[in-house]
């Protein structure tokens, strides 16, 4: 590029080397350098990788276990943290408090004992644990330690039966978060298959897997999750529910991935390298396979990323009205049960604290999802 | 247009079937059989249930015949407005949806206009003002609509309701003004307690109106015949109203299709937390207790109903758009 004897109109040296780069990035590379434009997207995805981490580190993150009960401490609103101990700058500490019943309204009132300051430290000693039933430990993230009469750190409040409502919420994550996962492999599966099938060959199998797909988007998609799920059997295993619910919801949630597929297929059959590949006796597997699936690959990852969050939302719906998973087992919908009546979120309002993990992870989701969407394309501008 | 409705109808057809026979595995799914229960909840209630009772019941519902044929029983019964009985509420389930369903189809239909009336103008103001506060706002409510389920919404906006204005937002009318016959006060009473569901079932609608229309109209804007029409001297309304809006406001009719199904299902939810008397308590309750005929019933008449709204804005569609009416591809 250096021979002046081709003329460059207005571009310096940079701009050819940007030019040449675009000329021999591969697809993935410029995917990516379309996404990594996308600042929010970019946020986004870090959070998740934050939230999916913590999920999987819950016993280190929260303080306390997700069954770990305080007595004498149900219905605690989220504990005050202070800063300044008698006049003077002591750094975040609580108090211990002592649970008093109002002579009016009989509500539990929490009188703080100033005399005891208690500070919050990281990395402390509490319960010891088992971490994914591999590494044994008693140090977690935050904490006041378990030194005797160290009054305990609710963050986000206990529920009515003094279980802190900050560590199950991380403890939740586990189940809600995996949900999607399973379910995306579910989805890939049928929709791809079905796809593929009614896309390539065509004719009178495309037309019935088309009705099929019409008939599952233009149906109301909750009363049929309601009616399947309560037909699972109440004395299954939190395993075998969890497994059922993916079902459920993948069910539905794979005709968006079919109809990709079969778009991006039907375009994609007509090009030329199809019909060279062809000619040279490539099998239809061979040609699906590696020529074409290839070429709609990030296409199929967006519409994924957009069938999240309706599984996460579906789980955490059926769990709440009481369909879903069951207790013992922790989702954010199990955690949601108990705030599904206005009078207890009237007096309780910190029951509703993990509806934020629901929206948060939703939110990252669609923020990814969208980052996702521009640069699936990389080819245009 | 005849020939096009006449099409269409045709095409649902097939779909009805498949609802149905959807509707069917529901009901036959849970274990144990329904005759089963009723006849523990007769003998229950204290009355004596003899084997020619028992047989009589399970005629009456094919129960002694294999699956296929209970379908078509059901299916013909279902045809004569029979749905079977709801053994929870001891009253036919004909009777229950007949009371039911169309205060949830009030709502969903209801909460589409809500959602439109809130969407058209935000939408039309983030296209013509790209990247303004507006179109950030618009933004932001579309994906608040895509993220957070409305009975997480419900449940937030209740607390709100109860605790800064001081409304309990629970149920259709105010217990005091349920047994209150029809009145001018009991009309503004439920019209205060249709405001939240509303607004909360409606947001699901919002969000994707927003952007769709949004981008249309983007599309629109950047075509030739916006220039020649500002060049003849129209005024920025005229020029907007007239044209481009009238093209970009096409996806409000066929997006209904798509978005009807979901505000259904999200009313079910959002009156399951606000206690509404629709469809949502009940399909809950009658799904716990496995009143298999109520859950069959619901969904079938749901599902139905979606898919009659579909096709209602088809037409409507087919209407406003003659491309569509003769069968090309809008393309």
């Amino acid at each position: 590029m250096s021979t002046p004897s081709i003329p460059m109109p207005s571009t310096g040296p940079a701009a050819v080397e940007k030019e040449d780069r675009t000329f021999y990035a591969t697809q993935w590379q410029l995917i990516w350098w379309k996404f990594r434009k996308h600042k929010l997207a970019v946020v986004s995805s870090v959070l998740l990788v934050l939230l999916y981490l913590s999920a999987i580190v819950a016993d280190f993150v929260a303080p306390y276990g997700a069954q770990q009960r305080f007595e004498g401490q149900q219905q605690q609103p989220p504990t005050v943290i202070y800063w300044m101990h008698k006049g003077s700058f002591y750094g975040p500490h609580v108090y211990p408090t002592k649970r008093k019943s109002d002579p009016k309204t009989f509500k539990f009132i929490f009188m703080p004992d100033e005399s005891k300051p208690m500070p919050i430290r990281f990395f402390v000693r509490g319960e010891p644990y088992q971490m994914l039933g591999l590494i044994k430990s008693d140090i977690h993230l935050i904490g006041t330690g378990n030194e005797k009469g160290a009054p305990p750190l609710f963050l986000f409040g206990t529920d009515r039966l003094g279980r802190d409502i900050f560590s199950r919420s991380f403890f939740a994550s586990r189940i809600s978060l995996s949900i999607p996962f399973l379910g995306i492999i579910l989805t890939f599966i049928i929709g791809l298959t079905l796809g593929g099938i009614s896309g390539y060959f065509g004719g009178i199998l495309d037309e019935i897997i088309q009705r099929i797909i019409d008939f599952i988007q233009s149906v109301p998609t909750i009363p049929l999750w309601i009616a399947l799920a309560s037909a699972l059997p109440r004395e299954w295993s939190t395993e075998k529910t969890f497994l059922a619910i993916t079902v459920i919801l993948s069910i539905v949630g794979w005709t968006g991935l079919a109809r990709v597929t079969r778009g991006k297929l039907l375009q994609l059959r007509e090009e030329d390298y199809t019909l060279a590949a062809q000619c040279a006796g490539a099998s239809e597997a061979r040609i699906i396979f590696r020529h074409l699936l290839p070429g709609f690959t990030s296409h199929l990852i967006v519409s994924l990323t957009n069938a999240v969050p309706a599984s996460i939302l579906g789980e955490t719906a059926l769990s709440f009205i009481g369909l879903g998973m069951q207790p013992p087992a922790v989702s954010w919908g199990v955690l949601l049960q108990d705030a599904q009546n206005l009078v207890a979120i009237a007096q309780q309002p910190w029951l509703m604290i993990p509806s934020l993990f629901v929206i948060l992870t939703g939110l990252l989701f669609s923020f990814i999802g969208d980052g996702l969407r521009d640069a699936a394309d990389p080819y245009t501008r | 247009m005849l020939a096009f409705i006449v099409r269409r109808l045709i095409t649902i057809i097939p779909l009805l079937i498949l609802i149905s026979i959807v509707s069917f595995i529901v009901i036959e799914l849970p274990p144990g059989d329904w005759v089963e229960t009723r006849v523990q909840q007769l003998k229950l209630a204290g009355a004596t249930v003899d084997d020619t009772e028992i047989q009589r019941l399970n005629s009456q519902y094919g129960l002694d015949k294999p699956a296929y044929q209970r379908y078509f029983r059901w299916v013909t019964n279902m045809l004569q407005g029979d749905f079977g009985y709801s053994f929870q509420w001891n009253q036919p389930v004909s009777e229950i949806l007949i009371e039911r369903v169309p205060r949830t189809m009030l709502i969903a239909v209801l909460s589409l206009i809500v959602s439109w009336l809130i969407s058209t103008p935000i939408g039309i103001l983030s296209a013509i003002k790209q990247y303004s506060w507006i179109d950030y706002l618009g933004t932001f409510i579309s994906f608040i609509g895509l993220a957070t389920p409305g009975f997480l919404l419900a449940l937030i906006l209740a607390y709100g309701a109860l605790n800064i204005l001081g409304f309990s937002p629970l149920g259709l009318n105010s217990i005091e003004m349920i047994d209150a016959p029809m009145s001018i006060a009991k009309l503004v009473d439920l019209a205060k307690h249709l405001v939240l569901p509303l607004i909360i079932v409606g947001l699901t609608g919002t969000g994707v109106t927003i952007r769709v229309l949004r981008a249309n109209l983007l599309d629109e804007l950047k075509k030739q015949y916006v220039i020649t029409a500002r060049a003849k001297g129209l005024t920025e309304y005229q020029l907007l109203m007239k044209y481009p809006v009238r093209m970009a406001i096409n996806p409000l009719i066929s997006t209904i299709g798509g978005i009807l199904p979901a505000l259904i299902g999200g009313e079910q939810l959002v009156s399951i937390v606000l206690s509404l008397d629709t469809t949502g308590p009940v399909l809950l309750r009658a799904a716990i207790a496995q009143d298999t005929y109520l859950v069959g019933g619901i969904v079938m008449i749901l599902s139905t109903l979606a898919l009659f709204g579909s096709l209602l804005s088809d037409i409507a569609l087919a209407s406003m758009d003659p491309r569509i009416r003769f069968g090309g591809t809008s393309k």
